[in-house]
């Protein structure tokens, strides 16, 4: 079972070795991590997905809790909520397979963010199942280099 | 008023009420020394092994309550610290560890005596700090000291770089804290609390599990009371000895690998099990799956994690011990008019029955030394001194476990959760400094007592009459006992018969020593090691092949134990 967690740490020395080190003393797996400072001063928010029995992501939300230097978790399950990544997809392109790529990119709404004779660097957001998507379709196209993201995630506010 | 680093430390363990510190100089901590060197307040006790001042702090702190502190030099000085820091990880001891560091503007060039403390002890603390401004300094002090004793206690180290000793700031302590991200659950769950005193009051064979949170918050007394109300048998961990008075009729001793009999058979049996600051440690509970498979399980801790760790809990109540029972107790006034004594009488006799069946036991007829024997006479003589008894790891620690009867908290001191052999002789010094009336005895066994022997320059250089008892069998005895039983009498590099005289070893530091080797001389032996007035040390020479049981082999079923 997968799970996403989405931690407000204090941002200083130390923080990201602990969570690491949280994980990683107990044998469980990060999957992707992204880290970046909010809107509070001081904070960060790191969002973590992790894969494990209900026992191990149970434990795991109350060690994280249990970090000094953690202010708050949110774990994404039963609530509806809000994911996205990133990629960065450089494609080799030639005469033939421009007009295809830039097609696709079009569909899944991605931009182009930096053109050369023979490739294009492409921008593209949204769930890890969309990425997957345009991954496998520009595959065969000619990738030369991918850049993900970690996931990040936020819980819907309540409609009216 | 400036002050500078040094003089800031030392205001401000005065502050947290410090009057010891175990520790060894060195380059990067010499300003603290200095500083320690020219004011009275502070006793700065001189170890021989950095690993032995943090066990001294430990023993400390396990005997006296209060945070036990340790200041070392940076390096090696650092790194012979991360044993002693593991060893209060585990069993949830207050220790503060102030360790010296190269200059900042040096840190991460590999300078002389440099080593990444704070990256090390990590895993190992429960927080850490590097000091990287003197303005900071009586702020970290006080977390330190703030995080280390309050909710589940746990050691703290603060690693103070050699040019913030010196630097100056305005020095003003803090008088309270506040930290976000960290607030222990006190006060249990009021609708929870109601739900465990009616699981307890409804249940036919209730049983408490009793650990070393017990003793930390000091919920002893309340432990007694449930028990005697409600007429519930009680067994502890090894952590929870002395929680509970081990000569009263509900006490079932010490449960798990090395329990009693009637404490295992009463956990495989029992329909509520409460446990009261312990952890589920697999040393108690042998196969996972099969232990108290017919109990619905209570557990109180303060720590949430853990919870429901290894064992499915059915009424979590996150809380200090001593606080939930607190609450707890005067909801049971409403079952007053139950006779307890004739509703447990079923369960009681049970208990009885296994009690008869089995009992701790050892070879009375035989002229060489038992180490059941040793414990148990010791036990006799020192009943009214009521002293406090630390250990080492293997055997003997067992055998103190089975043999000696505690009767109050703080009087054992032993390392539960890492078992660090070298422990036994450090704690049980650094204990006596905490607690200046009481008798320290030290019970190790030739192997562990090898690991920290040469601090018997310090209970000579400071006059402490520690008194050691070396359980003697020329074997690393715990794992020659498993080889024997599991491992087809292949023993294999643990026999350690090339040992010191410990006799003359003793006495080349002025202590006076003595060996015996028969049955009869234990007796005499022990009344002149607890009436004499300096540090003593007993090799006492034991049965080689002698075994702890009963055995739980590990990971098996509590109920499959080796009985002989």
């Amino acid at each position: 079972m997968k799970r996403i967690y989405s931690v407000i740490v204090e941002n200083q020395s130390g923080v990201l070795s602990r969570i690491a080190n949280l994980f990683s003393a107990r044998g469980y797996n990060i999957e992707s991590l992204s880290v970046a400072p909010i809107n509070e001063e001081g904070l960060s928010r790191m969002t973590i997905v992790t894969e494990g029995n209900e026992q191990v992501l149970e434990q795991i939300g109350k060690q994280l809790n249990k970090l000094i230097d953690v202010i708050k978790v949110i774990q994404f399950g039963e609530e509806p909520f809000v994911e996205r990544e990133m990629a960065l997809i450089k494609m080799h392109t030639d005469m033939n397979s421009r007009a295809e790529v830039l097609r696709i990119v079009d569909i899944f709404r991605g931009k182009v963010v930096d053109v050369s004779h023979d490739s294009y660097t492409i921008e593209v957001t949204g769930d890890s199942t969309k990425i997957d998507a345009i991954l496998s379709l520009l595959e065969p196209l000619g990738i030369k280099e991918l850049a993900r993201t970690g996931k990040v995630a936020m819980i819907r506010e309540k409609k009216r | 008023m400036k002050l500078k680093g040094a003089e800031i430390f030392i205001e401000s363990l005065k502050k947290e009420g410090v009057k010891h510190l175990f520790g060894i100089p060195g380059g990067a901590i010499i300003d603290l020394h200095d500083a320690l060197y020219q004011q009275n307040d502070i006793e700065f006790i001189l170890t021989r092994h950095e690993q032995a001042a943090v066990h001294m702090a430990d023993g400390y702190a396990r005997a006296t309550g209060k945070p036990g502190v340790a200041l070392v030099t940076s390096g090696p000085g650092a790194t012979n610290t991360l044993t002693g820091l593991a060893t209060a990880y585990m069993d949830s001891i207050p220790v503060i560890v102030f360790t010296g560091q190269v200059p900042t503007a040096l840190i991460g060039n590999d300078a002389f005596q440099e080593a990444d403390i704070v990256g090390m002890s990590r895993p190992c603390t429960k927080y850490n700090f590097l000091v990287k401004d003197v303005k900071d300094l009586a702020y970290i002090i006080k977390k330190a000291f703030y995080i280390a004793t309050t909710g589940r206690p746990g050691p703290v180290l603060i690693d103070f770089p050699k040019d913030v000793q010196v630097a100056k700031a305005e020095f003003k302590y803090p008088e309270s804290i506040h930290i976000r991200g960290y607030n222990p659950t006190y006060h249990g769950n009021p609708r929870q609390i109601k739900k465990v005193a009616k699981a307890i009051a409804s249940a036919k064979k209730p049983l408490l599990y009793v650990g070393g949170g017990a003793i930390i918050s000091g919920a002893h007394e309340e432990i007694y009371k449930l028990a005697k109300k409600l007429q519930i048998p009680v067994f502890t961990t090894l952590m929870g000895i002395g929680a509970f008075p081990e000569d009263d009729e509900l006490s079932l001793g010490m449960a798990g690998m090395h329990g009693t009999y009637r404490a295992n058979m009463a956990i495989q049996y029992c329909d509520l099990l409460i446990s009261i600051g312990a952890r589920f440690d697999d040393r108690v509970t042998g196969k996972v799956s099969e232990f108290a498979p017919y109990a619905k399980v209570v557990h109180i801790d303060i720590d949430p994690t853990s919870i429901s760790k290894n064992i499915k809990v059915d009424y979590p109540l996150v809380g200090d011990a001593k606080l939930v029972l607190k609450d707890m107790l005067p909801l049971f006034d409403e079952y007053s008019s139950v006779n307890w004594k004739e509703v447990r009488k079923p369960w009681l006799d049970q208990i009885n029955k296994w009690k008869n069946e089995y009992k701790l036991a050892y070879d009375v007829e035989t002229d060489e030394i038992k180490p059941q024997y040793v414990i148990e006479k010791l036990g006799e003589l020192t009943k009214e001194e009521d002293p406090i008894i630390s250990t080492e790891v293997g055997q003997h620690q067992m055998w103190v476990a089975q043999f000696y009867t505690f009767r109050k908290p703080r009087r054992l001191l032993t390392s539960g959760g890492l078992g660090t052999m070298g422990y036994g002789f450090p704690a049980g010094i650094g204990a006596k400094f905490g607690v200046e009336d009481k008798q320290v005895y030290v019970i190790a066994g030739d192997g562990s007592f090898q690991m920290n022997e040469q601090e018997l320059a310090t209970i000579v250089a400071y006059n402490k009459p520690v008194k050691v008892i070396i359980l003697n069998n020329g074997y690393l005895g715990m794992v020659r006992q498993w080889q024997q039983l599991f491992y087809g009498r292949r023993y294999a590099f643990t026999n350690i018969e090339v040992q010191p005289d410990f006799v003359k070893l003793a006495e080349s530091y002025g202590i006076k020593a003595r060996r015996i080797r028969k049955k009869e001389e234990v007796e005499d032996a022990l009344k002149e090691l607890v009436a004499y007035k300096g540090p003593y040390l007993l090799d006492a020479v034991i049965s080689r092949e002698e075994n702890v049981y009963p055995m739980v082999p590990a990971g098996a079923r509590l109920n499959d134990m080796l009985l002989t």
